[in-house]
C-alpha cells in the first residue's frame, strides 16, 4: 500500500529528470517514428502550390526567440517551398524580434537558393508596432506604413515592391504567430476585408484557438500547429529538418507524461478505499 | 509580303476581339468615404494586356494601371474625391502594345453615411445595449438580481486574511498585455478591491507590471485604494513596479519574486500567454493560495490545473461588478446573460434552418 | 470635477468610437485609426516611465543591501550594456553613433548588440520557454486524476490527443487499414481538436466577448470607475 501512496506523491524532480532524458536522447539518436500529414497542413501546402510563379506573398514574422524552436522550422520550410516555386516573399513583423527571426530564416534558406536576390525575390520590411492599427494602415496605404525596408532603404528602389499599394496585389498571406498581435488580426483584415487567402503557423498551445477560423468561409485556408505541423510541412516539401528531428523527442516526452498520469491514477485508485475509510 | 500577312493577322485579331463581348463598368465603391471606385470588366483570356486610364474632363486621360483579363476587377483609390465624377477608359492592347479597342465608363464617388455590411452587428449591439440598460434600470428601481456564486472572488478576503496572519505579502500579476486589452482593465478593477482589503488588514502587496502604461494606472489604483481605506501613510509607491516588456523576462522576474518573497496569496488576473503555467507552477511550489482569471482560452486549462480557483472567461469581467455588489453593475451582468440567450437562440435557429437547406440566415450573417 | 472630466471624456470618446464603426463617411472613418495612433505615441513616451521605475527599484534595493542585492546590480549592468551597445554601434539593421571597428567585428562576428541578442538573450528566452515542458509534466501528473466522470473524460481525451499529435500515434495505429481509418490516432486527435475542443473554445470566446461588451459599456457609461482609482 505504501508504494501506491508514493505513486501519489512522486518528487517532481524525478519527473523533470525523466523529461530531460526523454527529450535529449532522441535528439542525439534519431528514433525514426512515422509521420502522417494532416488536412490543415496539406491545405497550406496546396495554397502555395497553386500560385503562379512570380506571385508576391506576404509573410509576417509575429514571434520571438522563445517560440523560435516551434515556429522557425515552419518559416524555413515555407520559404524553401516559396523559392522553389519562384514565388516572391514580402516579409514584415508585428513583433520587434520578428525582424531577427526573419533575417535568420532568410540567411538559412538563401544558402540553398543562391540565385535568390534581395529586393527582387525577397524583401524584409521590418517591424512596425501597433498590431491591428498597423495592418489597417497597410490596407489603406502600404507604402506610407513601410516607406523603407528594415535596412532603411526606400522601398521604391526595390522591384519586388512595384505596384504594391495595399493588399490587392498580394497572392496570399501567411502569419507565423506566437500570440497577439498575430494571426487573428491578419485574418480580420486580409481575408474579411480583402478576401485574400490567409494561412498561418502557430505554437501548439495557440493552435486550438485558431482552428475555428479554418471553416467553410475559409477565413484560414489551413494551419500549421506546433512542431508537428512544421515536421509535416518538411515531409511535404521533402526537406527534413529540425522539426522532423524534434518530433521524436516530443513523442517520447508525451509518452513519459502519459506514463506519469497512469502512475498517478493507479496510486489514486489503489488508495481510494483507504481514503474513503478514513472519511467515514 | 510579310507586311501583308502581318496586316491580315492584325485585322483578323481585331475582328476576333470585336466579335467577343468585352464589358467594362465603373461604379462607386459602397460603404466607404467616397475615396474609391470599382472597375470591372469581362474580357477573353486571349487579350494580352489592358490599360486603365482616368480623366475628370473626358479629355486628358492619365494611365493608372496595367491589368490582365484574369484580374476582372480593379479598385481605384488613388486621389479619388467624394462627389467628383471620373471617366475611365479601358484600352485593349495587342502584343506590340498598340491599342486595338477602347471602352469607356464613368462613375461618381460617393461617401456613405452607413455601412450596410454591418447591419447584423448594429442589430446585435442595439439588442445587447438595450438588455444591459434595461437590467441596470431595473436594478436601480430596487429589483433584486440573482448572480451565482463565484468561488474565486469569495476567497479574496480569506486570502488576504491568511497572508496577514502568516506575515507574508500578496502578489498581484495583472497580465502581460497593455491597457488597450480589456482583460488588463478587468484585472486592474479587481486590484482596486484587493488593495483596499490589503490596506484594511495592514498587509503588503506587490504588483509587478509588464507595461509602462499599466504601471501608472496600477499605481494610481493602489494609492486610491489605500486612501479609501484611510491608510494613505501605509501606501508604498515601490510596491507597484515595472519589470520588463519582454514576456519571458517578465515571468523570470515574477518567478524570482515568488521564490524570494514567498507570498501567501498569488493573484493572476489579466491576459496571459505561454508564461501562465510557469507562473502557476512556481506559485504552487511556493505553497501560496492561487487565484487566476483570464479570458485567453488557451491558458485557462493551465490555470485550472495549477491554481486553487480560476475565473473563466467572462467571470473575470464580471468580477468587478460582483465584488462591488452595486445594483448598477449587477444589472449589466444580467444584460450579458440576455445576450447569451440571443446568441444561443440564433445558433439553434441557424442549425435547424441549415438542416432543412434554408440558407438565408447564414447568408445574411455572413454578408452583413 | 477631478473625476467628472475623465468620465465625460471616456463617455464621449467611447460613444464616438462605437458610432464611427458604422459610419464610413469622413471624419468618422479615420477616427479609431487616429486614436489608436495616439495611443501608440503615448505608450512610446510611457516606456521612459517604466525604465525609470526599473532603475529606481533596483537602486533602492542595492543601496539598502537587500537580500541577494548583487543580482540587482547584474540586472542594471545588463540593461546598461545592451542600451550602450545599441546606441553606440547600432544593430545589423540600424547604424549606431559610432562605426564598428574591424577588430571588434572580427572578434564578435557581428555587432555587439546582435551578438548579445543572438547568443545570450535568445537562448535565455528559449530556456524560460522550455520550462513549460517540465512544468507541463508535473502539472499533468497532478491534475489528470479520474476523480469524477468529467475528469475521466478529460483524462481519456488528453491521452488520445497527446498520442495522436505525435509520431507515436502514427506508429501505433499505422497498421490499421484505410477502411477503419477513423481509428487512426492522428485522426482521432484531429477530430477531438476540431469538434469538441473547437466548440468549447468558441463558447468561451463568445462569453468572453459578451463580458468585454458588458465591461466596456459599464466603463463608457461611467458605472464602473475602478480604473480611475475610484469605487
Amino acid at each position: 500500500m505504501k508504494i501506491f501512496e508514493k505513486f501519489l506523491n512522486i518528487d517532481r524532480r524525478i519527473i523533470f529528470l525523466l523529461i530531460l532524458l526523454g527529450v535529449a536522447i532522441p535528439l542525439i539518436w534519431t528514433l525514426g517514428f512515422n509521420l502522417e500529414v494532416t488536412e490543415n497542413v496539406q491545405s497550406v501546402y496546396d495554397l502555395l502550390q497553386e500560385l503562379e510563379p512570380g506571385t508576391r506573398i506576404l509573410i509576417s514574422f509575429d514571434y520571438d526567440p522563445s517560440t523560435k524552436p516551434e515556429i522557425q522550422p515552419m518559416a524555413i520550410a515555407l520559404m524553401q517551398q516559396a523559392f522553389t516555386l519562384r514565388l516572391r516573399i514580402i516579409a514584415t513583423a508585428l513583433w520587434p524580434m520578428g525582424v531577427q527571426m526573419c533575417n535568420e530564416a532568410y540567411e538559412t534558406v538563401s544558402v540553398e537558393y543562391p540565385n535568390i536576390e534581395y529586393g527582387i525575390d525577397f524583401i524584409n520590411l521590418g517591424y512596425k508596432s501597433g498590431g491591428m492599427v498597423t495592418i489597417n494602415h497597410m490596407a489603406k496605404d502600404f507604402r506610407s506604413t513601410f516607406p523603407a525596408d528594415a535596412g532603411g532603404n526606400p522601398i521604391d528602389e526595390f522591384p519586388i515592391m512595384k505596384g504594391i499599394k495595399n493588399f490587392d496585389k498580394i497572392g496570399c498571406m501567411i502569419s507565423l504567430s506566437a500570440g497577439d498581435p498575430g494571426l487573428k488580426q491578419w485574418v480580420m483584415i486580409i481575408h474579411d476585408t480583402f478576401g485574400k487567402p490567409v494561412a498561418g503557423g502557430t505554437t501548439a498551445v495557440q493552435a486550438p484557438t485558431m482552428l475555428p477560423y479554418v471553416n467553410e468561409q475559409q477565413q484560414l485556408v489551413g494551419l500549421l500547429g506546433g512542431l508537428k505541423g512544421a515536421a509535416e510541412y518538411e515531409l511535404l516539401i521533402n526537406k527534413p529538418g529540425f522539426a522532423t528531428k524534434g518530433m521524436d523527442a516530443q513523442s517520447v516526452a508525451h509518452l513519459i507524461i502519459i506514463l506519469f498520469i497512469l502512475i498517478g491514477n493507479i496510486g489514486y485508485f489503489a488508495t481510494r478505499k483507504q481514503r474513503d475509510t478514513l472519511k467515514t | 509580303m510579310r507586311v501583308y500577312i502581318l496586316l491580315i493577322i492584325l485585322i483578323f485579331l481585331s475582328f476576333t476581339l470585336c466579335a467577343q463581348d468585352i464589358t467594362f463598368t465603373a461604379a462607386d465603391n459602397t460603404n466607404d468615404d467616397g475615396d474609391a471606385i470599382i472597375l470591372e470588366w469581362n474580357a477573353p483570356p486571349s487579350v494580352p494586356e489592358m490599360i486603365i486610364s482616368r480623366s475628370i474632363d473626358k479629355e486628358n486621360y492619365i494611365e493608372i494601371a496595367a491589368v490582365t483579363p484574369l484580374l476582372k476587377r480593379y479598385i481605384d483609390d488613388e486621389n479619388i474625391e467624394d462627389g467628383q465624377e471620373y471617366f475611365y477608359k479601358l484600352s485593349v492592347l495587342n502584343t506590340d502594345g498598340e491599342t486595338l479597342q477602347s471602352f469607356t465608363a464613368s462613375a461618381t464617388a460617393k461617401a456613405q453615411w452607413f455601412n450596410t455590411d454591418k447591419i447584423s452587428l448594429l442589430i446585435m449591439t442595439l439588442l445587447l445595449a438595450s438588455a444591459i440598460s434595461y437590467f441596470i434600470l431595473s436594478a436601480r428601481k430596487g429589483k433584486r438580481l440573482y448572480i451565482r456564486k463565484i468561488s474565486g472572488l469569495d476567497t479574496i478576503e480569506e486570502a488576504v486574511g491568511r497572508a496577514t496572519e502568516m506575515g507574508k505579502p500578496i502578489l498581484f500579476v495583472p497580465g502581460i498585455s497593455d491597457l488597450d486589452d480589456m482583460q488588463t482593465i478587468a484585472g486592474l478593477n479587481i486590484l482596486g478591491h484587493l488593495a483596499e482589503k490589503v490596506a484594511q488588514y495592514d498587509s503588503t502587496i506587490y504588483v509587478p507590471v509588464c507595461r509602462s502604461m499599466v504601471l501608472s494606472t496600477a499605481k494610481e489604483i493602489v494609492k486610491e485604494a489605500y486612501l479609501r481605506a484611510s491608510r494613505p501613510d501605509a501606501f508604498k509607491p515601490d510596491s507597484v513596479f515595472y519589470l520588463t516588456d519582454d514576456q519571458f523576462g517578465y515571468v523570470a522576474g515574477v518567478d524570482g519574486i515568488i521564490l524570494r518573497e514567498k507570498p501567501a496569496a498569488n493573484f493572476y488576473l489579466g491576459a496571459f500567454y505561454a508564461e501562465s503555467l510557469i507562473l502557476a507552477e512556481t506559485g504552487f511550489e511556493s505553497g501560496a493560495i492561487q487565484i487566476a482569471g483570464t479570458a485567453m482560452p488557451t491558458q485557462i486549462p493551465f490555470f485550472v490545473a495549477a491554481c486553487d480557483y480560476t475565473l473563466i472567461g467572462e467571470e473575470l469581467f464580471a468580477a468587478s461588478a460582483y465584488l462591488s455588489n452595486e445594483p448598477n453593475q449587477l444589472g449589466s451582468l444580467k444584460g450579458q446573460d440576455v445576450g447569451k440567450a440571443i446568441i444561443i437562440l440564433t445558433l439553434l435557429v441557424g442549425v435547424v434552418l441549415e438542416m432543412f437547406g434554408i440558407h438565408f440566415l447564414k447568408d445574411f450573417l455572413t454578408t452583413h | 470635477m477631478r473625476r467628472q472630466i475623465p468620465l465625460l471624456i471616456t463617455f464621449f470618446v467611447g460613444a464616438l468610437i462605437i458610432v464611427s464603426e458604422f459610419i464610413p463617411h469622413k471624419p468618422f472613418n479615420n477616427l479609431s485609426t487616429s486614436l489608436e495612433g495616439w495611443f501608440l505615441i503615448i505608450s512610446g513616451f510611457a516606456i521612459i516611465l517604466g525604465q525609470l521605475s526599473l532603475f529606481k527599484v533596483n537602486i533602492i534595493k542595492i543601496s539598502r543591501k537587500a537580500p541577494n542585492w548583487p543580482y540587482f546590480i547584474i540586472a542594471l549592468v545588463s540593461f546598461s550594456i545592451m542600451v550602450i551597445c545599441g546606441i553606440l554601434w547600432g544593430t545589423q539593421q540600424q547604424p549606431g553613433l559610432l562605426p564598428i571597428s574591424d577588430k571588434m567585428l572580427n572578434f564578435f562576428g557581428v555587432k555587439p548588440f546582435d551578438y548579445i541578442f543572438k547568443y545570450l538573450f535568445e537562448n535565455l528566452s528559449a530556456t524560460m520557454f522550455s520550462l513549460l515542458a517540465f512544468f507541463m509534466a508535473s502539472a499533468s501528473y497532478r491534475a489528470f486524476r479520474a476523480r469524477s466522470p468529467e475528469s475521466t473524460l478529460l483524462l481519456i481525451a488528453a491521452v488520445l490527443v497527446m498520442l495522436g499529435r505525435t509520431t507515436i500515434g502514427s506508429t501505433l495505429t499505422g497498421w490499421i487499414p484505410d477502411s477503419l481509418g477513423f481509428l487512426h490516432l492522428p485522426k482521432i486527435a484531429s477530430f477531438i481538436m476540431k469538434y469538441p475542443n473547437t466548440a468549447g473554445q468558441r463558447a468561451i470566446m463568445i462569453c468572453a466577448g459578451l463580458g468585454v461588451i458588458g465591461s466596456s459599456l459599464r466603463i463608457i457609461l461611467g458605472i464602473e470607475r475602478s480604473y480611475l482609482g475610484g469605487k
